[in-house]
């Protein structure tokens, strides 16, 4: 029983890291229907931003918590500046042009940044300070769950409801809305689509850096690769749930965590990678729509 | 183009691009020894580089704005400049009796490592080409090319690793693999459109890399398989600089069969059907062409040449395994075609020379080699979609006398 709580536990810590990520996927697909490659990429910038200021200040000899707050503040900051140049360069000239055109786009950009921070910075794993401190409360279950788990639980929950608060009571969470549905329609009635694009790559790009730095501190090491693998599984969350759906994403995370946690842990821990991808299939073939997502009838 | 307005927005941009790129290129954290490392000079760098490249791209940018309204305007007609030597017989046919001149002679007169990159570049052309027919023709983007590649270099390795087949046996066993993979492949993607196909042929082409590396007894996991032996012919041995003549020209009839057999099927009933599916689906449909067949025949006609030229890779490294078959070989192959031009042989082909060979010739550019391949897939996108030969659509014109 011990066991199946620890593995619960695991299951639900991969997938609010998923979830993370996976908000910034499902947000761009609903609004231009594309597949951004370079998000695992901006996740990986924000961790690597992070691992930067913090090993800065801690030279300077910073409190913990403080370090904390201002590596995580500058990471979001940073991502979220990369989100939006990414989309600018290589996105928005593309609005027209034929889908293919701005995935092969995507995935150009995702091969620069990934080659841009390899070459700036090193290749090598670089171990991540531990920042979040341990809590005396949780001694007792400490073998089952760490405290870094419990604030990436917190934080995570905490995400979702400012971002659904976001979309579901703010201005711009209204026209982010329209334009999803209709962005033309969207442009007549006033909305500024480019803002709201921007915006939606801005706040993507924010949240996927709070997941980049959480997990960073959780694994306690990154390199320039982390960002493909997390991308990819935390796309297949995204069409799990339903792409373009935020609720849908969210669960589609914990599914994909819990099934992959339940899947190392009772069977084989040599496949997990496999797994992910062999789930992403059958999904696609069987209910391409996803749980939470309505299935579309293609208009002539 | 100058004027303070323009400076002004390139100040902005460079200020920008300053402040973006300065964690991670200016500041290098060693945790282990506690240390700082600050690389100022790189600031300066990115702020003139990025002052002087905004003005390019603007540029450019206003240059295809112009050209997109030219097309609208409807004086978009002129013939671009090599589909003109393509449909002169006077320039194509002596232009063509050089390449192929060039082609024969190329190892006589070269070293030995110049005719192994050459192989290796003729290797790409057979796969950008094999590609070509399922991105560029039939419009599926496959990111898991890479998988039939592996498959026919496996075929090769196991089959005579376990029952001494020869090579000359197994290049046609490893085509038929390739087909059959693709169809494999084909099947569960039937329904999926353009960017889920997308995703799922990744998937499948990291599941066959990730069984490879994990499944010791069947592929030997990570270690690979090693002394594969060379080809011969019909039971002679040759020495070291003679296979890579050999070699090379297996490669080079394999390369003239592949141009041919695409070049037939691009215009056959099947080529068009993929061109047609490619335009639109439910009309191709709607036109009475059979979606599942046509869609099938274009997996497994791509795969095809990915299994063949597979064989002649771990038949000329003598050494594979899996880290030879990751995703990035499929960016690469997808590199050379849209560099090329999708949907045109010549300019698979010219892509392929040129992103196999410049890297060689450039050493000294050799690590920044996948960050110019990733700028290059977004510039060419952003900039020129139909790449360096642009494949001219078959059109039909009336002329003033034939309608009157």
């Amino acid at each position: 029983m011990e066991y199946f709580l620890e593995l619960f536990l695991g299951g639900l810590t991969r997938g609010s890291i998923y979830a993370l990520i996976a908000l910034g996927y499902t947000m761009v697909y609903g609004i231009i229907q594309l597949i951004n490659f370079a998000h695992g990429e901006i996740y990986m910038i924000g961790a690597f931003t992070a691992l930067i200021v913090s090993g800065v200040l801690s030279m300077m000899g910073w409190p913990t918590l403080a370090i904390l707050v201002i590596a995580a503040f500058v990471a979001v900051v940073y991502s979220a500046a990369y989100g939006y140049t990414v989309e600018k360069i290589a996105y928005k000239p593309l609005r027209q042009a034929p889908r293919l055109s701005a995935l092969i786009s995507a995935i150009g950009m995702s091969l620069f940044l990934q080659n841009y921070v390899l070459l700036a910075q090193t290749s090598d794993f670089l171990p991540y300070p531990g920042l979040i401190p341990d809590f005396q409360w949780l001694k007792p279950w400490e073998h089952v769950v760490r405290s870094t788990e419990v604030v990436i639980y917190l934080t995570t929950t905490t995400v979702m409801v400012l971002l659904t608060i976001l979309i579901k009571f703010t201005k711009i969470g209204k026209a982010m809305r329209a334009t999803a549905q209709d962005r033309a329609m969207a442009m007549l009635v006033g909305v500024d689509v480019n803002r709201v694009i921007s915006m939606t790559f801005i706040v993507g790009s924010a949240t996927a850096a709070i997941g980049g730095v959480l997990i960073a501190s959780h694994i306690g090491q990154i390199n320039f690769y982390i960002g493909f693998i997390a991308g990819i599984k935390a796309f297949v969350a995204a069409v799990l749930g339903g792409i373009g759906s935020i609720p849908g994403a969210v669960l589609g995370s914990l599914v994909l965590g819990w099934t992959e946690s339940f899947f190392t842990g009772y069977i084989s821990s040599d496949y997990e990678d496999v797994f992910a991808f062999i789930f992403l299939v059958l999904i696609l073939i069987f209910r391409p729509a996803g749980i939470l997502g309505r299935s579309e009838s293609q208009k002539v | 183009m100058f004027n303070r307005e323009e400076i002004k927005k390139s100040f902005l941009v460079s200020l920008w691009f300053m402040f973006l790129t300065f964690p991670i290129m200016v500041i290098r954290v060693n945790t282990i020894y506690n240390r700082v490392e600050w690389r100022w000079d790189r600031l300066l760098m990115i702020g003139i580089g990025s002052f002087l490249l905004s003005f390019v791209w603007r540029y450019f940018i206003k240059r295809k704005e112009a050209g997109i309204q030219k097309a609208d305007a409807g004086d978009g007609n002129e013939t671009p400049l090599v589909q003109r030597i393509l449909t002169t017989p006077k320039i194509y046919y002596p232009s063509l009796a050089v390449i192929v001149a060039l082609a024969v002679a190329f190892p006589f007169i070269s070293s030995m490592y110049q005719t192994n990159i050459m192989t290796t570049a003729l290797i790409y052309v057979m796969l950008g080409l094999g590609i070509n027919i399922v991105v560029g023709l039939a419009g599926l983007l496959d990111l898991g090319y890479v998988a039939f590649y592996a498959v026919g270099a496996y075929a090769y390795a196991l089959l005579n690793y376990h029952y001494q087949l020869s090579f000359w046996i197994v290049l046609p066993i490893g085509a038929a693999l390739g087909a059959l993979f693709g169809i494999l492949l084909g099947f569960p993607v039937l329904r999926l459109r353009g960017d889920y196909l997308a995703i799922v042929t990744l998937g499948f082409g990291e599941i066959i890399r990730l069984v490879l590396e994990n499944w010791n007894a069947f592929s030997f996991g990570p270690s690979g398989i090693a002394n594969i032996p060379r080809p011969g012919f019909f039971g002679f041995k040759f020495s070291l600089p003679e296979v890579t003549i050999y070699i090379y020209f297996v490669m080079l009839v394999l390369v003239v069969f592949t141009i041919f057999v695409v070049n037939r099927l691009e215009n056959s009933r099947i080529g068009r059907a993929w061109i047609a599916l490619r335009e639109d689906e439910v009309a191709c449909q709607a036109m009475g062409i059979d979606k599942t067949r046509t869609k099938l025949t274009a997996f497994s006609l791509g795969a095809t040449w990915a299994g063949m030229v597979g064989v002649v890779f771990a038949a000329k490294t003598t050494f594979i395994n899996p880290a030879s078959f990751t995703i990035w070989e499929s960016i690469i192959i997808l590199c050379v075609v849209v560099l090329g031009g999708m949907g045109s042989i010549l300019g698979v082909i010219l892509g392929a020379l040129v992103l196999i060979l410049l890297p060689e010739y450039l050493r000294a550019f050799s690590e920044y080699r996948m960050l110019i391949f990733g700028t290059m897939l977004v510039l060419m996108m952003v900039f020129r979609p139909g790449g360096i030969v642009t494949n001219v659509r078959r059109t039909y014109k009336f002329k003033a006398e034939d309608a009157g």
